[in-house]
């Protein structure tokens, strides 16, 4: 079946000629008529709309924005915060900064709509560190937006005050966890807080009950006030509506962002007819389908999936269709819509001492299993590659992972140990040949220490 | 629903077995009530909850209910109530109690997390045991043992990191040995309020450190150590001094103040090798300040007082005795006792009884210093208040002996008995020492001890027994950790005697003795024996003084009376 064809919402006008950052183009584009809209509704209108919408979170976890927002705790008398997570730093993913660099304004005008929908009268946009262009791009976007009275006080004179703030990580990937991303957002360390009791919908942002939304999803809020939650909810596959952009990288002809319907393209057309399939004389190998921390997957492989009604169904891995939950069911995930793509040239174990290396390296040292776990495992990788690999190092790694998913105090044990437990899994047997392999070393991919 | 339960109290199963515990409990403390040892490192209950180290894993269930009827779901196994357990374990430390609440700690998942979370702790630990100071108290040591799997699969380089960093002149720090679980961080943040800890990088290369330019300072840095659950702070005196496991545990009361903060003395062979306090939720939590931990060293300080003399002469107790009767009598109406808020609630009660056997007034040497507003107090004596409870005083005493003074100068008083106080220190001079005839017990040398007539040396607060009132009327005892030094005498013995030598009615010389004389003579501490004063004191009523004007401020578990 021919892949369908790319249905741009959010990147509509991402490199389109001549479409420019400012606000007087957003403007010519129809720009801010969305707010306009919205504020005319009610908020408790809006936020119905969005859980019409079915629209789900595209940081990773893939939990329903309407639900999230249903969440916040608004008897408390605290304010509540919004805080939008653009520090965009899984492993794979490129598609949050298009929007900032090219688009700003489209996420200003989100921000301003659900700030609107939440009672929200001051909200963060949590920039990664090491995207200081885009962080200048949303302080002029901002002073422009606040310029025209769509931001600040009074907004288009509706008696609405709403202001927005830029605020710039340090370079550190834990700064992408919603209640680390909170800590340092309070000027402290990125320590993710433990849940409970420190759920963001209730204990947030300086205690406050907070919504922490990635760009991604708020971009989609701009469009579901557009058309309205049950229309929105038609794109896509129920339960999975809209659309989400892919980004894809590594051994494919053409990598780059895709955006499309969720669901309604399948890995095998993305790869294969969207990507112009693998590099010439190669063959794909692992698809990793949603950022770093998505478990992999083997090209080829074949997963029994159930039916609704009990039966069963076998499903090739290249016919997987790219939703949250058919990943889900073949034990990986949607993630953050990173697809990474490795062909026959890739060595599994070097693949994976990268991967090791970079959880290593970030993890935030927080709780032990994390902290030691993630250490360990990239030293035992590091080693193997620098020729000193054991037979039993497969079976040392895997109890390793085992002993971080699961009990940690985010969700970054998960995300350190999943890639080896299913590099494991999935690909066992090049471990256990790789000290026979006798390959020579390869110590460019990783350091040792 | 009929009437609310009585009381907060909420049911919960541990491992099968049912208590009832109250509101707030968390999982940890729960199951330490029936029994249940749920390991931790990170967690302490009078700091805040941070959950970092993971040891503290178990798996929570609740009772099934069906979500639509709200109808319990039976196990039809059991013929019980089914119950949904979680299937990711839960930290313990920051699961507080809820109604119906099941926990699990003794299955295979989280056996397998408590293995799981030593070997981790230990993979980049030093593992130098043999050199550690922390040896035989370490919870390291202890859960490895307890909970680890007893080999390690690691074989990779370990973390190098910072070793002996002195963080400030009392605490030493070795990185390497720090398993990171912040409580010293959160004890300086949150009970010292001198928030100078921190954590610098990340990862496993995480390293405790002092913030650049500043150094642990403050007078509670010690408990950082007390706090360390590893071998990572350590204390710059008492390091590499003796092995734990050789120290007796003495139970005392900190005198430095009259927070009076519980104390534990630690001491082997009659030497004192650290003091560490004592939990007390009433009093001290589990703190005590840095200054008073040294306080120990007054033992065996190179003045220390050690012979008995007469006029500057050693000479034996006996003649000594005789010589301070003769004295009384000489001076027959002219005597004067300095007591002292130093002296323990039984020195103090023979002190009054000599007062009143000489007919001779009594005056307190007050001491008073800044408070810090957590346990070292305005009263720098530990036990004003026993000397009002004893009767031995009536008022608060002032800062200077001016009434004693004014007497000695006009020749009222031409005999004073200075019972535990440098009278130089209390203000009198040189002259004045000079012109009167002095009885002094004592433990160290000063212008008091050189210009008595009879010096009789006493026992320091780690030689004897004996009881403080604290600033909150509460009746702590300490007991005997080393035997004195030759030469010196118990302070009640002293005081007996004196009291026989002038003339009084025979009064106990020990503490059994003393003790059934105030049982008899005190209503705040009838039908009381020594032995029989809880090991957390005894509050006693405040009313009969609450018009005093009492000088210390807010404290730890202390709120001045208003007024």
């Amino acid at each position: 079946m021919p892949a369908p064809a790319e249905r741009r919402i959010i990147f509509k006008h991402i490199d389109e000629p001549g479409y420019t950052p400012d606000l007087a183009c957003y403007l010519r584009h129809g720009g801010y008529a969305s707010l306009r809209k919205a504020l005319g509704m009610a908020p408790a209108a809006i936020i119905d709309e969005v859980k019409k919408s079915g629209l789900r979170g595209r940081g990773g976890a893939g939990f329903g924005c309407g639900l999230k927002w249903s969440l916040v705790d608004r008897k408390s008398g605290k304010p509540i915060y919004l805080v939008v997570n653009a520090d965009e730093s899984e492993p794979g993913t490129f598609k949050d900064r298009y929007i900032i660099h090219q688009d700003p304004h489209q996420l200003l005008e989100s921000i301003m709509v659900s700030s609107w929908a939440n009672n929200v009268r001051q909200a963060y946009i949590y920039i990664r560190g090491e995207f200081p262009h885009g962080a200048r791009i949303l302080e002029k976007a901002i002073a422009e937006a606040r310029a025209a009275n769509l931001v600040g006080p009074n907004v288009l004179g509706s008696g609405y005050s709403c202001e927005i703030y830029v605020h710039r990580g340090a370079g550190a990937y834990i700064c992408g966890e919603e209640t680390g991303l909170i800590e340092s957002l309070e000027g402290k360390r990125p320590y993710p807080r433990i849940k409970p009791p420190y759920f963001p919908a209730v204990l947030g942002l300086y205690q406050c009950p907070t919504i922490v939304n990635n760009v991604e999803t708020l971009c989609h809020v701009k469009h579901i006030v557009d058309v309205g939650g049950e229309e929105f909810a038609k794109i896509g596959t129920p339960g999975n509506t809209g659309t989400r952009i892919l980004c894809v990288s590594g051994h494919v002809r053409r990598p780059g962002y895709y955006e499309y319907e969720v669901g309604r393209i399948t890995l095998g057309q993305l790869l294969n007819e969207v990507c112009g399939g693998p590099l010439p004389g190669r063959t794909f190998k692992a698809i990793i389908p949603g950022g770093s921390s998505a478990k992999v997957l083997r090209w080829g492989e074949t997963f029994t999936l159930k039916n609704k009604d009990g039966s069963t169904r076998t499903l090739a891995a290249e016919d997987i269709p790219m939703d949250f939950d058919t990943l889900a069911a073949c034990g990986t995930m949607g993630g953050s819509g990173g697809v990474i793509v490795m062909d026959d040239s890739v060595n599994m174990v070097e693949a994976l001492a990268n991967i090791n290396a970079f959880y290593a390296h970030e993890s935030c040292g927080q709780c032990t299993p994390c902290r030691e776990g993630s250490l360990w495992m990239k030293k035992i990788t590091a080693r193997m590659v620098h020729g000193q690999a054991r037979a039993e190092d497969g079976a040392l790694l895997q109890g390793v992972a085992d002993q971080i998913a699961g009990r940690t105090i985010c969700a970054f044990g998960e995300a350190c140990s999943w890639p080896t437990q299913s590099f494991l899994a999935k690909f066992g047997d090049e471990f256990r040949a790789y000290p026979e392999a006798k390959t020579a070393p390869r110590p460019e991919s990783v350091p040792l220490a | 629903m009929s009437a609310a339960p009585p009381t907060d109290l909420v049911p919960v199963t541990i491992d099968g077995q049912e208590i009832a515990v109250p509101k707030g409990t968390n999982v940890i403390e729960a199951a330490r009530r029936v029994g249940v040892d749920v390991p931790f490192y990170c967690y302490h209950p009078k700091l805040s909850v941070v959950g970092n180290c993971r040891m503290c894993l178990v798996e929570l269930g609740q009772p099934a209910v069906d979500l639509a009827t709200k109808a319990p779901v039976m196990d039809p196994v059991t013929g019980r109530q089914r119950i949904d357990w979680i299937p990711r374990p839960q930290i313990g430390c920051a699961t507080n109690v809820t109604p119906g609440l099941h926990v699990r700690t003794q299955t295979p998942q989280i056996k397998a997390c408590r293995e799981g979370v030593m070997e981790f702790l230990l993979i980049n630990h030093p593992l130098d045991c043999p050199i550690c100071d922390q040896a035989g108290e370490c919870k390291l040591q202890e859960q490895a043992t307890g909970y680890g799997r007893g080999y390690s699969r690691f074989i990779e380089q370990k973390n190098v990191k910072p070793k002996r960093t002195q963080l400030g002149p009392r605490v030493m720090l070795d990185d390497e040995r720090c398993i990171l679980c912040s409580r010293c961080i959160r004890f300086c943040k949150e009970i010292a309020k001198d928030d100078v800890l921190g954590f610098t990088d990340r990862g496993s290369y995480s390293t405790l450190t002092c913030y650049p330019g500043r150094q642990l300072t403050n007078n509670y840095s010690l408990n950082t150590v007390d706090l360390c659950p590893v071998g990572a702070l350590t204390s710059t005196d008492f390091r590499f001094k003796m092995r734990v496991w050789f120290l007796k545990q003495t139970p005392g009361i900190d005198p430095e103040s009259s927070a009076g903060a519980n104390t534990v003395v630690w001491s082997r062979e009659g030497v004192i090798y650290r003091i560490t306090p004592r939990d007390n939720d009433a009093v001290n939590d589990s703190w005590m300040a840095d200054s008073g931990r040294e306080l120990y060293k007054q033992v065996r300080s190179p003045g220390r007082l050690a012979g008995v003399r007469v006029a500057g002469t050693p000479a034996a107790l006996d003649a000594a005795v005789a010589q301070a009767g003769e004295l009384f009598r000489a001076a027959a109406g002219r005597v004067a006792v300095v007591g002292s808020g130093r002296s323990s609630v039984e020195e103090q009660w023979l002190t009054r009884r000599l007062t009143e056997a000489l007919q001779a007034p009594a005056w307190l040497v007050s001491r008073v210093g800044e408070g810090d507003g957590l346990l070292v107090s305005a009263d720098r004596n530990p036990n004003v208040r026993g000397a009002l409870v004893t009767g031995l005083i009536r008022s608060l005493p002032t800062q200077r002996l001016d009434e004693l003074t004014a007497a000695i100068d006009a020749g009222r008083v031409t005999t004073v008995v200075a019972v535990g106080e440098d009278l130089a220190a209390a203000g009198l001079t040189r002259a004045q020492l000079a012109k009167v005839k002095i009885v002094h017990l004592g433990t160290a040398a000063s212008p008091t001890s050189e210009a008595s007539a009879v010096l009789l040396p006493a026992l320091t607060l780690y030689e004897k027994a004996g009881c403080f009132v604290n600033q909150q009327f509460r009746l702590q005892r300490f007991q005997r950790a080393v035997p004195g030094p030759a030469g010196a005498h118990d302070d009640l013995e002293l005081l007996a005697r004196l009291i026989g030598a002038s003339g009084g009615a025979v009064a106990p010389a020990d503490l059994a003795g003393v003790w059934r004389e105030v049982a008899a003579a005190l209503p705040a501490l009838a039908g009381r024996t020594f032995t029989t004063v809880p090991d957390l004191g005894l509050a006693l009523d405040p009313a009969p003084f609450a018009g005093l004007p009492f000088i210390e401020g807010p404290g730890l578990h202390y709120t001045p009376a208003k007024g």
